[in-house]
Protein backbone atom coordinates (compact mmCIF):
# COMPACT_ATOMS: atom_id res chain seq x y z
CA UNK A 1 0.00 0.00 0.00
CA UNK A 2 1.88 3.08 -1.16
CA UNK A 3 0.96 6.68 -0.65
CA UNK A 4 -0.51 8.32 -3.76
CA UNK A 5 -1.60 11.62 -2.32
CA UNK A 6 0.40 13.85 0.03
CA UNK A 7 -2.81 14.42 2.02
CA UNK A 8 -2.55 10.80 3.11
CA UNK A 9 0.62 11.60 5.07
CA UNK A 10 -1.41 12.21 8.22
CA UNK A 11 -3.09 8.82 7.80
CA UNK A 12 0.18 6.86 7.97
CA UNK A 13 1.72 6.25 11.37
CA UNK A 14 4.63 4.27 12.73
CA UNK A 15 4.56 1.40 15.18
CA UNK A 16 7.14 1.27 18.00
CA UNK A 17 9.14 -1.27 15.96
CA UNK A 18 9.41 1.28 13.15
CA UNK A 19 7.08 -0.35 10.63
CA UNK A 20 4.43 1.86 9.07
CA UNK A 21 0.70 1.40 9.64
CA UNK A 22 -2.34 2.94 8.01
CA UNK A 23 -4.41 4.75 10.66
CA UNK A 24 -8.19 4.18 10.73
CA UNK A 25 -10.44 7.02 9.50
CA UNK A 26 -12.08 8.93 12.33
CA UNK A 27 -15.83 8.27 11.97
CA UNK A 28 -15.28 4.52 12.00
CA UNK A 29 -18.76 3.07 12.52
CA UNK A 30 -17.58 -0.56 12.52
CA UNK A 31 -14.93 -0.22 15.23
CA UNK A 32 -16.67 1.70 18.00
CA UNK A 33 -19.54 0.48 20.16
CA UNK A 34 -22.33 2.67 18.78
CA UNK A 35 -24.57 2.12 21.80
CA UNK A 36 -22.36 4.27 24.04
CA UNK A 37 -23.58 7.77 24.91
CA UNK A 38 -20.55 9.42 23.28
CA UNK A 39 -20.67 7.62 19.92
CA UNK A 40 -24.48 7.33 19.72
CA UNK A 41 -25.17 11.01 20.42
CA UNK A 42 -22.41 11.95 17.97
CA UNK A 43 -23.61 9.87 15.01
CA UNK A 44 -27.22 10.85 15.74
CA UNK A 45 -26.18 14.51 15.41
CA UNK A 46 -24.92 13.71 11.90
CA UNK A 47 -27.97 11.69 10.94
CA UNK A 48 -30.38 14.39 12.16
CA UNK A 49 -28.29 17.03 10.38
CA UNK A 50 -28.54 15.18 7.07
CA UNK A 51 -32.27 14.53 7.65
CA UNK A 52 -32.89 18.21 8.42
CA UNK A 53 -30.92 19.18 5.28
CA UNK A 54 -33.42 17.13 3.26
CA UNK A 55 -36.33 18.59 5.25
CA UNK A 56 -35.28 22.15 4.40
CA UNK A 57 -36.55 21.41 0.88
CA UNK A 58 -40.06 21.64 2.39
CA UNK A 59 -39.34 25.24 3.45
CA UNK A 60 -38.11 26.05 -0.07
CA UNK A 61 -41.20 24.39 -1.55
CA UNK A 62 -43.47 26.42 0.77
CA UNK A 63 -41.73 29.72 -0.13
CA UNK A 64 -41.65 29.05 -3.88
CA UNK A 65 -45.31 27.91 -3.86
CA UNK A 66 -46.25 31.12 -2.05
CA UNK A 67 -44.45 33.14 -4.74
CA UNK A 68 -46.10 31.16 -7.56
CA UNK A 69 -49.62 31.91 -6.38
CA UNK A 70 -52.63 30.44 -4.63
CA UNK A 71 -53.06 27.14 -6.59
CA UNK A 72 -49.40 26.13 -6.01
CA UNK A 73 -49.70 27.17 -2.35
CA UNK A 74 -52.85 25.04 -1.92
CA UNK A 75 -51.06 22.04 -3.47
CA UNK A 76 -48.14 22.43 -1.05
CA UNK A 77 -50.45 22.84 1.96
CA UNK A 78 -52.55 19.82 0.91
CA UNK A 79 -49.42 17.68 0.61
CA UNK A 80 -48.06 18.84 3.98
CA UNK A 81 -51.37 18.25 5.80
CA UNK A 82 -51.73 14.75 4.32
CA UNK A 83 -50.97 12.06 6.97
CA UNK A 84 -47.68 11.21 5.19
CA UNK A 85 -46.79 14.91 4.95
CA UNK A 86 -47.56 15.34 8.66
CA UNK A 87 -45.44 12.29 9.49
CA UNK A 88 -42.54 13.88 7.58
CA UNK A 89 -43.07 17.21 9.38
CA UNK A 90 -43.22 15.53 12.82
CA UNK A 91 -40.05 13.49 12.10
CA UNK A 92 -38.40 16.67 10.89
CA UNK A 93 -39.36 18.44 14.12
CA UNK A 94 -37.76 15.68 16.20
CA UNK A 95 -34.60 15.69 14.03
CA UNK A 96 -34.43 19.51 14.16
CA UNK A 97 -34.75 19.70 17.95
CA UNK A 98 -32.16 16.94 18.43
CA UNK A 99 -29.70 18.64 16.05
CA UNK A 100 -30.33 22.03 17.71
CA UNK A 101 -29.79 20.74 21.26
CA UNK A 102 -26.82 18.55 20.26
CA UNK A 103 -25.43 21.61 18.46
CA UNK A 104 -25.62 23.61 21.70
CA UNK A 105 -23.78 20.72 23.40
CA UNK A 106 -21.10 20.97 20.69
CA UNK A 107 -20.79 24.77 21.03
CA UNK A 108 -20.23 24.25 24.77
CA UNK A 109 -17.45 21.77 23.97
CA UNK A 110 -16.03 24.22 21.42
CA UNK A 111 -15.43 26.77 24.19
CA UNK A 112 -13.66 24.02 26.14
CA UNK A 113 -16.34 23.12 28.69
CA UNK A 114 -18.20 19.93 29.60
CA UNK A 115 -15.60 17.33 28.58
CA UNK A 116 -15.66 15.42 31.90
CA UNK A 117 -17.31 12.00 31.50
CA UNK A 118 -20.15 12.65 34.05
CA UNK A 119 -20.85 16.06 32.40
CA UNK A 120 -20.85 14.38 28.96
CA UNK A 121 -23.48 11.86 30.15
CA UNK A 122 -25.57 14.61 31.79
CA UNK A 123 -25.58 16.79 28.66
CA UNK A 124 -26.30 13.73 26.49
CA UNK A 125 -29.38 12.80 28.52
CA UNK A 126 -30.45 16.45 28.60
CA UNK A 127 -30.35 16.48 24.79
CA UNK A 128 -32.43 13.27 24.52
CA UNK A 129 -35.05 14.38 27.07
CA UNK A 130 -35.10 17.95 25.72
CA UNK A 131 -35.73 16.64 22.20
CA UNK A 132 -38.82 14.72 23.35
CA UNK A 133 -40.18 17.60 25.47
CA UNK A 134 -39.66 20.30 22.82
CA UNK A 135 -41.03 18.10 20.01
CA UNK A 136 -44.22 17.48 22.03
CA UNK A 137 -44.48 21.21 22.89
CA UNK A 138 -44.07 22.15 19.21
CA UNK A 139 -46.99 19.94 18.16
CA UNK A 140 -49.16 20.58 21.25
CA UNK A 141 -51.21 23.32 19.48
CA UNK A 142 -52.02 20.81 16.72
CA UNK A 143 -53.49 18.17 19.08
CA UNK A 144 -57.11 19.56 19.25
CA UNK A 145 -57.24 19.61 15.44
CA UNK A 146 -55.80 16.09 15.23
CA UNK A 147 -58.38 14.74 17.75
CA UNK A 148 -61.17 16.41 15.74
CA UNK A 149 -59.81 14.87 12.52
CA UNK A 150 -59.61 11.36 14.03
CA UNK A 151 -63.17 11.73 15.42
CA UNK A 152 -64.39 12.78 11.97
CA UNK A 153 -62.72 9.73 10.40
CA UNK A 154 -64.38 7.42 12.93
CA UNK A 155 -67.78 9.05 12.33
CA UNK A 156 -67.35 8.77 8.56
CA UNK A 157 -66.59 5.05 8.84
CA UNK A 158 -69.44 4.14 11.25
CA UNK B 1 -3.95 -5.51 6.68
CA UNK B 2 -2.45 -7.25 3.68
CA UNK B 3 0.52 -5.00 3.11
CA UNK B 4 2.31 -2.35 5.11
CA UNK B 5 1.90 1.13 3.65
CA UNK B 6 5.10 2.66 2.33
CA UNK B 7 6.01 6.27 1.76
CA UNK B 8 7.67 6.84 -1.62
CA UNK B 9 8.39 10.52 -1.78
CA UNK B 10 11.60 12.53 -1.23
CA UNK B 11 9.98 14.98 1.18
CA UNK B 12 10.35 14.30 4.89
CA UNK B 13 7.24 13.27 6.88
CA UNK B 14 7.41 16.54 8.87
CA UNK B 15 7.69 18.60 5.70
CA UNK B 16 4.68 16.89 4.20
CA UNK B 17 2.54 17.39 7.28
CA UNK B 18 3.51 21.05 7.46
CA UNK B 19 2.66 21.47 3.80
CA UNK B 20 -0.80 19.99 4.22
CA UNK B 21 -2.99 22.97 4.85
CA UNK B 22 -3.20 26.69 4.41
CA UNK B 23 -1.89 28.63 7.37
CA UNK B 24 -4.49 31.34 6.88
CA UNK B 25 -7.78 29.64 6.06
CA UNK B 26 -7.46 26.30 7.82
CA UNK B 27 -10.13 27.03 10.41
CA UNK B 28 -12.46 29.13 8.23
CA UNK B 29 -14.77 26.27 7.25
CA UNK B 30 -15.04 25.01 10.82
CA UNK B 31 -15.46 28.51 12.26
CA UNK B 32 -18.21 29.53 9.80
CA UNK B 33 -20.06 26.33 10.67
CA UNK B 34 -20.16 27.49 14.32
CA UNK B 35 -21.04 31.09 13.37
CA UNK B 36 -23.96 29.99 11.19
CA UNK B 37 -25.12 27.58 13.89
CA UNK B 38 -25.19 30.45 16.41
CA UNK B 39 -27.11 32.62 13.91
CA UNK B 40 -29.54 29.80 13.13
CA UNK B 41 -30.45 29.27 16.78
CA UNK B 42 -32.60 32.44 17.18
CA UNK B 43 -33.64 32.46 13.49
CA UNK B 44 -34.93 28.88 13.56
CA UNK B 45 -36.77 29.34 16.87
CA UNK B 46 -38.33 32.56 15.50
CA UNK B 47 -39.54 30.72 12.39
CA UNK B 48 -40.73 27.67 14.36
CA UNK B 49 -42.81 29.86 16.72
CA UNK B 50 -44.38 31.67 13.74
CA UNK B 51 -44.91 28.39 11.87
CA UNK B 52 -46.79 26.92 14.85
CA UNK B 53 -48.90 29.97 15.78
CA UNK B 54 -49.40 31.81 12.44
CA UNK B 55 -48.50 29.71 9.41
CA UNK B 56 -49.78 26.21 10.27
CA UNK B 57 -52.89 25.74 8.10
CA UNK B 58 -52.90 29.44 7.18
CA UNK B 59 -54.77 30.67 4.10
CA UNK B 60 -52.81 31.97 1.11
CA UNK B 61 -53.61 35.60 2.04
CA UNK B 62 -52.48 35.21 5.67
CA UNK B 63 -49.23 33.43 4.68
CA UNK B 64 -48.41 35.92 1.90
CA UNK B 65 -49.10 38.90 4.17
CA UNK B 66 -46.88 37.39 6.85
CA UNK B 67 -43.94 36.92 4.43
CA UNK B 68 -44.52 40.43 3.02
CA UNK B 69 -44.00 42.08 6.43
CA UNK B 70 -40.59 43.80 6.07
CA UNK B 71 -39.06 42.29 9.21
CA UNK B 72 -40.37 38.84 8.43
CA UNK B 73 -38.94 39.07 4.89
CA UNK B 74 -35.53 40.20 6.19
CA UNK B 75 -35.38 37.46 8.82
CA UNK B 76 -36.54 34.86 6.28
CA UNK B 77 -33.72 35.88 3.93
CA UNK B 78 -31.24 35.63 6.81
CA UNK B 79 -32.68 32.23 7.78
CA UNK B 80 -32.42 30.88 4.23
CA UNK B 81 -28.84 32.12 3.67
CA UNK B 82 -27.54 30.91 7.05
CA UNK B 83 -29.36 27.59 6.62
CA UNK B 84 -27.87 26.78 3.23
CA UNK B 85 -24.38 27.86 4.28
CA UNK B 86 -24.67 25.51 7.27
CA UNK B 87 -26.20 22.68 5.19
CA UNK B 88 -23.45 22.92 2.54
CA UNK B 89 -20.70 23.03 5.19
CA UNK B 90 -22.16 20.10 7.12
CA UNK B 91 -22.85 17.84 4.14
CA UNK B 92 -19.37 18.60 2.78
CA UNK B 93 -17.77 17.21 5.95
CA UNK B 94 -20.01 14.12 5.85
CA UNK B 95 -18.96 13.48 2.23
CA UNK B 96 -15.29 14.09 3.04
CA UNK B 97 -15.48 11.54 5.86
CA UNK B 98 -17.28 8.74 4.03
CA UNK B 99 -16.60 9.09 0.28
CA UNK B 100 -14.42 6.18 -0.80
CA UNK B 101 -12.78 7.75 -3.87
CA UNK B 102 -11.25 11.15 -4.46
CA UNK B 103 -13.36 11.63 -7.59
CA UNK B 104 -16.58 10.73 -5.78
CA UNK B 105 -15.67 13.15 -3.02
CA UNK B 106 -15.10 16.02 -5.46
CA UNK B 107 -18.25 15.36 -7.47
CA UNK B 108 -20.33 14.91 -4.32
CA UNK B 109 -19.17 18.17 -2.73
CA UNK B 110 -19.65 20.16 -5.95
CA UNK B 111 -23.12 18.65 -6.39
CA UNK B 112 -24.12 19.53 -2.82
CA UNK B 113 -22.84 23.08 -3.25
CA UNK B 114 -24.66 23.50 -6.56
CA UNK B 115 -27.96 22.25 -5.11
CA UNK B 116 -27.56 24.46 -2.03
CA UNK B 117 -26.87 27.54 -4.19
CA UNK B 118 -29.89 26.87 -6.42
CA UNK B 119 -32.26 26.21 -3.51
CA UNK B 120 -30.99 29.31 -1.67
CA UNK B 121 -31.40 31.50 -4.76
CA UNK B 122 -34.89 30.10 -5.42
CA UNK B 123 -35.88 30.82 -1.81
CA UNK B 124 -34.48 34.36 -1.93
CA UNK B 125 -36.29 35.07 -5.20
CA UNK B 126 -39.53 33.68 -3.73
CA UNK B 127 -39.30 35.82 -0.58
CA UNK B 128 -38.51 38.96 -2.61
CA UNK B 129 -41.35 38.26 -5.05
CA UNK B 130 -43.87 37.96 -2.23
CA UNK B 131 -42.45 40.86 -0.21
CA UNK B 132 -41.84 43.49 -2.90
Amino acid sequence: MSMQDSREAAMIGRRTDGTTVRRPLSPHLQVYDMMQMSSFSSILNRITGVAWSLGVVLLVWWLVALAMGEPAYQTAMTAMSHPIGLLVLVSMTVAAWYHTLAGLRHLNWDIGRGFEIPAMYRSGWAVFIGTVVLSVLTWLPAIPGAVEWIAAQINANS
Amino acid sequence: MAQNPSVDTLRSPLGRVRGLGSARGGTHHWFMQRVTSAALLPLTIWFAVNAVFTLAGASYEVAAQWVAQPWNAVLLLALVLATFHHVAAGLQVVIEDYAASEAGKLVGILLVKAICWLLALASVLAVLRVAI
